[in-house]
């Protein structure tokens, strides 16, 4: 291992080294351009809101994507795994079906023949003392029958643990999520120490008090690329901030919702305080993953039953994961659009084909859908369209609020624009809609904001105080690592 | 370590007043050719369960265990005694069949179901080309071995021990069991550990077709004659022993011996009700409803669990 301080550290071989490096899903630039090298003895905070390349990055690192363009390379070392890069992800890579210790064994390679599991106990309870002292975490235990934080730990263990390949850089993604404030202090402290005893991390998350805690360079990421690389003395909390921003000068003018509006009565009220009246765009903010995709989801099935449906629902859905909670894959576009409002086309148990043909026409006609034929496979459309066809779905209902989990994600920009259109048009009407986005600009274009953090809302925005700045103060937590 | 694991106290409890139920009825089988007799078809049906509970825990289901458990007994009853080169080679070529079939599956992200319920009436054609009537004879060594009547145990008791022992060092203790485990716990996380999820699952299916191979050889020995029908219940008897044992459906979650455990109590569950002098057709279902009370003691069991 590489000899203490920074000083030495940056001498030596950088352990990983992206030149140029680029990512792209179809047509959306997930990473563009990116130069970092992450050198022995260095750990860096990596920081950015939604979709700024987060993720992207960590994938290209941990050699779980190949670079689109440019280069990705471990400085001797032939791969990822070689070079001693282990990542510690945010989903979760247990199985919960084993124990510790098999978890291990999956991720060693080495962990064979007579006596493995001895080895295998030995490394994990070592790796557990160090960063955990005082656990309860047996290495025969079932991780199925374990707590949230006690699997995170042992997910955070088997990064550190001792293996054939000895871990020199580890990419922890939002570790602390599920960890109360002692552990994650202990974390934190372990990650300081294995820096200084040569090791490099890359860590990222909501709580910038652990990110200065723990960090001693920080590189903010924005639409895909790297806007700051700077030792952490060089930034100021609110500087930070700011910095994962946009500048101000490419803000959208304020669409029409965002004017005065008439809106009506509170038409709902949900458990964790969203509020929302008629005729109001309500977005919901915040990381990804942080509840807001619950909160829609409980609203939303408490509005139905599980055993009548209605022809007239008080809420439709619009499904921002298409394939697995939105198209029905072998149906006819006419048939996916006009699923929601069945109950109304329904005469005698059976459906008024040419009332469904027309408002298949009608919606067509409204929304822009791009087929020579409604008849046509759902699957023929491009993305965009189908996520048209499934904004149709929950309008052509009667349904006074729509709730959209995050619909635009992956869609190009001039579809959006003609969505927006329609959905202002919708509340002009006197819809309500509860919009969870994880793009700044659509929640710039709501009327209210709620911004979750850690499964509850810390904070309710509206009219002009719905800012980027606002937003993303909201989104982290400013609370120092205890 | 605990010493027993607490999946498996619900099995064994059904298994033990079966048990006791059978020898209450049947005072005369408490003996050792009574107990060989209550359990002697079991063998090749606690062989098939560990099969099935192999391709369950690597979230897949097989719904050609029975055809081709019947085939492997047509190559046996008919092949094996007068070729035995040959034989051999068939048993060896079904093996590699079911790997590839785990490699198809994984490579191409098919649906076990399916490609099983299709595969199932290939086995069940191949298994009436080799055999076209009932018949066949077993190869001596087979029936020696099926019947041998070893001192004081008696061999249905010693092959259903040496089948959950083997079952459980493969599968719960070995490095390799974990691996394929792993496969049904999180697939992710094992190709994000770098290895090969097709090789894995092919794995599987070649150690799930070995135990079904020798199911099937098993049910011949016994039977001493192959017919291409002959096993077409283990499909479903298979799937129910896997859950009686403590498995589930899904998640990797099985344990062989439980499974054994399951095929047993299937087995004894039968010859309980013709001591009821149960007329046989009402047989079928009153097994059937054995098996929902046990599974909703089961169901019973975890709520509780949940709960605390």
């Amino acid at each position: 291992m590489v000899s203490g301080d920074t000083e030495a550290g940056a001498r030596a071989a950088p352990v990983v080294m992206l030149e140029g490096a680029s990512k792209s899903f179809g047509a959306l630039k997930a990473m563009d351009h990116v130069d970092l090298h992450v050198s022995p003895g260095e750990s860096l905070g990596l920081v950015g809101h939604n979709g700024a390349g987060k993720s992207t990055l960590v994938n290209l690192i941990t050699g779980l994507f190949a670079p689109s363009a440019g280069r990705v390379s471990y400085p001797g070392a032939s791969d990822h795994r070689m070079a001693g890069i282990r990542a510690i992800s945010q989903e979760g890579t247990l199985c919960p079906n084993l124990t510790v210790l098999e978890n291990l064994q999956v991720v060693q390679r080495d962990l064979n023949g007579w006596g493995w599991r001895r080895v295998a106990a030995r490394r994990i309870r070592t790796a557990l003392d160090a960063v955990f002292p005082g656990h309860r975490i047996r290495p025969d235990m079932l991780v199925a029958d374990m707590s949230l934080a006690e699997s995170q730990m042992v997910e955070i263990a088997i990064g550190f643990a001792e293996g054939p390949i000895p871990a020199r850089l580890v990419v922890l993604d939002e570790p602390t999520s599920s960890l109360d404030a002692q552990v994650s202090a202990q974390l934190l402290a372990h990650i300081r120490r294995f820096c200084a005893a040569g090791g490099a991390a890359i860590f990222i998350s909501h709580m910038l008090g652990e990110v200065f805690a723990v960090a001693d360079r920080i590189v903010v990421m924005r639409d895909g690329r790297i806007i700051a690389d700077r030792p952490t003395s060089g930034f100021s909390r609110q500087g930070l901030v700011d910095a994962m921003g946009h500048v101000a000068d490419d803000r959208n003018q304020p669409g029409p919702t965002a004017q005065a509006r008439n809106l009506g009565d509170t038409v709902l009220r949900t458990p964790e305080g969203i509020e929302a009246r008629r005729g109001e765009i309500v977005g919901l903010a915040g990381l990804a993953g942080h509840g807001q995709a619950e909160a829609l989801a409980r609203f939303y099935l408490s509005q139905g039953s599980d055993w009548r449906s209605t022809a007239r629902p008080s809420a439709v859905f619009v499904a921002g994961d298409r394939r697995r909670d939105g198209v029905m894959p072998v149906w006819s576009i006419r048939r996916n659009l006009t699923l929601a409002a069945l109950e109304t086309l329904t005469r005698h148990g059976l459906i008024d084909r040419a009332a469904e043909t027309a408002i298949g026409t009608d919606w067509q006609k409204r929304i822009g859908i791009r087929t020579p034929d409604m008849g046509n496979p759902i699957l023929s459309l491009s993305g965009g369209n189908q996520q048209k066809v499934l904004f149709a779905r929950a309008l052509a209902t009667s349904a006074p609020v729509v709730v959209m989990d995050d619909p635009m994600r992956g869609v190009d920009i001039g579809t959006k624009t003609e969505v927006y259109d329609m959905i202002r048009h919708e509340a002009a009407q006197g819809r309500t809609f509860l919009w969870y986005s994880t793009e700044m600009d659509e929640i710039l274009n709501c009327d209210r904001v709620f911004v979750f953090r850690d499964g509850a809302i810390s904070a309710e925005l509206e009219g002009p105080r719905i800012t980027e700045e606002n937003i993303l103060a909201a989104s982290f937590e400013f609370g120092d690592a205890a | 370590m605990r010493l027993i694991n607490p999946r498996l106290a619900l099995p064994i409890l059904s298994l033990a007043i079966l048990i006791v139920a059978v020898f209450w009825l049947q005072p005369r089988a408490m003996s050792y050719v009574g107990i060989n007799l209550l359990f002697n078809l079991a063998v090749p049906i606690a062989l098939a369960t560990v099969a099935q509970m192999i391709i369950i825990m690597v979230n897949d289901i097989d719904l050609s265990m029975g055809a081709f458990v019947s085939l492997v007994a047509c190559i046996t009853a008919a092949i094996l005694p007068g070729n035995p080169a040959l034989g051999a080679l068939m048993l060896l070529g079904c093996v590699l069949a079911y790997a590839a079939l785990g490699a198809l599956i994984e490579a191409r992200q098919l649906p076990a179901i399916v490609v099983t319920l299709g595969m199932s009436f290939v086995w069940g054609g191949a298994g009436v080309l080799i055999l076209p009537s009932p018949g066949g004879t077993s190869p001596v060594w087979l029936t020696a071995i099926m019947k041998a009547k070893p001192p004081l145990v008696p061999m249905a008791i010693i092959a259903s021990l040496l089948i959950a022992g083997v079952a459980h060092l493969l599968i719960m203790r070995s490095a390799f069991g974990v691996r394929l485990r792993a496969l049904g716990g999180n697939a992710r996380a094992v190709s994000r550990a770098g290895r090969s999820t097709v090789r894995l699952r092919a794995m599987a299916y070649a150690v799930a077709g070995c135990f079904a191979v020798l199911a099937g050889m098993a049910l011949v020995g016994l039977t001493t004659s192959g017919d291409a029908n002959i096993a077409l219940r283990y499909t479903l008897l298979s799937i129910a022993g896997v859950i009686l044992g403590g498995g589930e459906f899904t998640g990797g979650r099985v344990s062989p011996i439980g499974a054994v455990i399951g095929a047993l109590t299937l087995t004894l569950a039968g010859s309980f009700l013709s001591f009821l002098r149960l007329s046989p057709d009402w047989q079928i279902g009153a097994q059937g409803a054995i098996l929902i009370l046990v599974l909703a003691a089961r169901l019973l069991v975890r709520q509780a669990e949940k709960r605390t």
